[in-house]
């Protein structure tokens, strides 16, 4: 690979150069990595098989992808899917974080709670619950708020409270949270006890040890598995098909169901699954890397860094 | 300043302190000796209530540490009130617990922010002042991780001053270093005692014991065997058991 040389600028006073040069002038020669090329190589011959076979053979339909891949219908249906995930998310990784200090904190009562959801939320297939939430109306007519066994203030009927969407997110949410939770609360605990010690021996009140000493720590371990979670349950949004929401694996559903191109219409949705996937890895690991600081003595470089690098050494 | 009275702690079954009476006087340094075990760090973070006593009282400055008198009751203070009061004891860990996501500067200035309300402004100077003061001055921007054991003890000590504290409690703050590296933490505590800082220390380093100690005090089994100036316990130990203490760690 690359060789560096050591030596320093030549002496005036530089001996005949039949002498033997000292250890510490000779250049130095970068280790080899052969297996590594070889590696490379198998993988693009792999890889070019595969693409070829993608181009060649006609049972993709590429001009069907092509046809359908940005229309307006697969564009709302995609953002139906983002909205699920987005709702999902945002909703469950707040409620997971009460779960999480509920079942951290002293209070046997809400440790009992916190683990009482979690045992729930996680014992019922996602796909029960969803279809639960979709017929609520079948089981509970109306809500309403009021003295418990005693006079009701305010009533609503549960079919206009939410409609299948609010239904799709409420489930989402509730069985994410039961994931977040734990998540959160594996975080938590992995922070070293003598950081708290610490935080508790300089006097800092109780909710700042949380906020700026321990989360920030707990975020190293949070984060793989918060970024797992969120990737999951953004595919998993295309389990609510079962109640006619026209998200992204819905709404393909009804296209090929109409024209019968299954293969072509299945990646369409593959490929916009795979978009939205990689930004979110992207993001994952910028993420991750800005709650590094402090972890190593020194973070290694970024892809991008590493590509720019290479770039302006070979020229 | 600290007054310790008869203190108990056990943790079950386990009788960790059996009745300890310790008196620390403003400007003197205590050093703690004893075995492995004998409840050196229990009595240390009882003293600044990291752990809370079964029995017996301790004062610092006169003030009840955890608890308030009211007619004859004792009762336990509100965790705000108890962190209050820790904020005016200055702790050092044997393994530094410098919070590892946040640069030196920011760990010193943290507590003085957060625990004792003080301008950002106003305690950033005094920070970097104390940095400079242990021999970590130039090091204000780095992360904990970056520095060497006993740059990160030191760094731990000006934050422990950075609070103003009225007693400063170091328990084996020098046991996780390389020996080269004692030296330096060792110099750093030997110049707080010269300019007249309250220390307890718990140290196995008994040179540094004859050299800065005011009292020494030798634990064993939960209990004091023996207190007093240096040249007593560590030349002419009256017990046994602190005369074959010495021998061995000599
Ligand atoms: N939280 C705890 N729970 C149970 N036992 C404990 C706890 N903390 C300390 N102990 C026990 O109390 C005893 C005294 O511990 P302590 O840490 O005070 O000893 P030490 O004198 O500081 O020893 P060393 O010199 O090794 O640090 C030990 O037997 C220890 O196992
Ligand atoms: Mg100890």
């Amino acid at each position: 690979m690359s060789t560096t040389s050591l030596t320093s600028a030549p002496h005036a006073a530089d001996p005949p150069q039949t002498a033997v040069p000292d250890d510490a002038d000779l250049p130095v020669v970068g280790r080899r990595h052969p297996w590594r090329w070889a590696g490379v190589a198998v993988v693009l011959v792999l890889l070019a098989m595969f693409v070829h076979g993608l181009a060649t053979n006609p049972g993709w339909d590429w001009p069907t992808f092509l046809q359908f891949v940005t229309t307006r219908t697969i564009f709302s249906a995609l953002w139906v899917t983002i909205q699920l995930t987005v709702y999902g998310t945002v909703l469950g990784f707040t409620l997971g974080a009460v779960i999480a200090t509920m079942r951290l904190s002293t209070s046997p009562f809400l440790q009992v709670v916190a683990w009482g959801y979690i045992w729930a939320f996680r014992s019922i297939p996602l796909i029960v619950q969803l279809l639960f939430w979709f017929n609520i109306a079948y089981l509970y007519q109306e809500l309403s708020l009021g003295i418990p066994f005693g006079p009701e203030f305010v009533q609503f009927s549960t079919n206009n409270l939410f409609g299948a969407l609010g239904a799709a997110v409420l489930g989402l949410a509730l069985h994410q949270a039961a994931y977040a939770a734990e998540i959160i609360r594996g975080g938590i605990i992995s922070v070293d006890q003598g950081q708290l010690e610490a935080a508790a021996a300089l006097g800092i009140p109780r909710l700042r040890q949380f906020f700026r000493i321990v989360l920030p720590q707990a975020m190293r371990s949070i984060l793989p598995n918060g970024a797992n979670e969120v990737i999951s349950l953004f595919k998993g949004t295309s389990i609510v098909s079962v109640m006619a929401i026209p998200e992204l694996f819905y709404q393909v559903q009804v296209i090929y169901g109409r024209n019968s191109r299954v293969v072509p219409l299945l990646m369409v949705a593959t490929v916009w699954y795979i978009v939205l996937t990689t930004l979110l890895s992207v993001a994952q690991f910028y993420v991750e890397r800005h709650f590094a600081r402090g972890t190593a003595r020194e973070l290694p470089p970024t892809p991008w860094q590493r590509v720019r690098r290479t770039w302006r050494a070979a020229r | 300043m600290i007054d310790v009275r008869g203190v108990h702690k056990s943790f079950g079954e386990l009788d960790v302190l059996k009745g300890v009476d310790l008196e620390v006087r403003a400007g003197t340094v205590t050093v703690i000796l004893g075995p492995s075990g004998s409840g050196k760090s229990t009595l240390l973070r009882s003293i600044n209530h990291l752990e809370k006593v079964d029995r017996g009282l301790i004062r610092i400055d006169g003030e009840l540490m955890g608890y308030r008198r009211r007619g004859n009751k004792l009762h336990e203070l509100r965790e705000r009130e108890i962190l209050r009061q820790r904020s005016q004891v200055g702790f050092v860990f044997q393994n530094f617990n410098l919070f590892g996501h946040l640069t030196v500067l920011q760990n010193v200035v943290e507590a003085p922010v957060s625990a004792q309300r003080r301008k950002r402004g106003e305690v950033e100077p005094l920070a970097r002042e104390l940095l400079d003061r242990v021999g970590v001055g130039d090091k204000a921007d780095a992360y904990p991780r970056q520095l060497s054991g006993g740059q990160q003890q030191r760094v731990a000590i000006a934050r422990a001053l950075a609070l103003r504290p009225k007693v400063l409690l170091f328990d084996e703050p020098t046991s996780a270093l390389d020996p080269e590296l004692v030296g330096e933490v060792l110099d750093v505590i030997k110049e707080l005692a010269r300019d007249g800082a309250t220390m307890v220390v718990v140290t196995h380093e008994i040179g540094f014991a004859r050299e800065i100690a005011d009292t020494v005090v030798f634990i064993d089994g939960g209990r004091i065997v023996e207190s007093g100036p240096p040249r007593e316990v560590l030349d002419n130990p009256v017990h046994e058991r602190t005369r074959a203490f010495i021998s061995k760690v000599l």
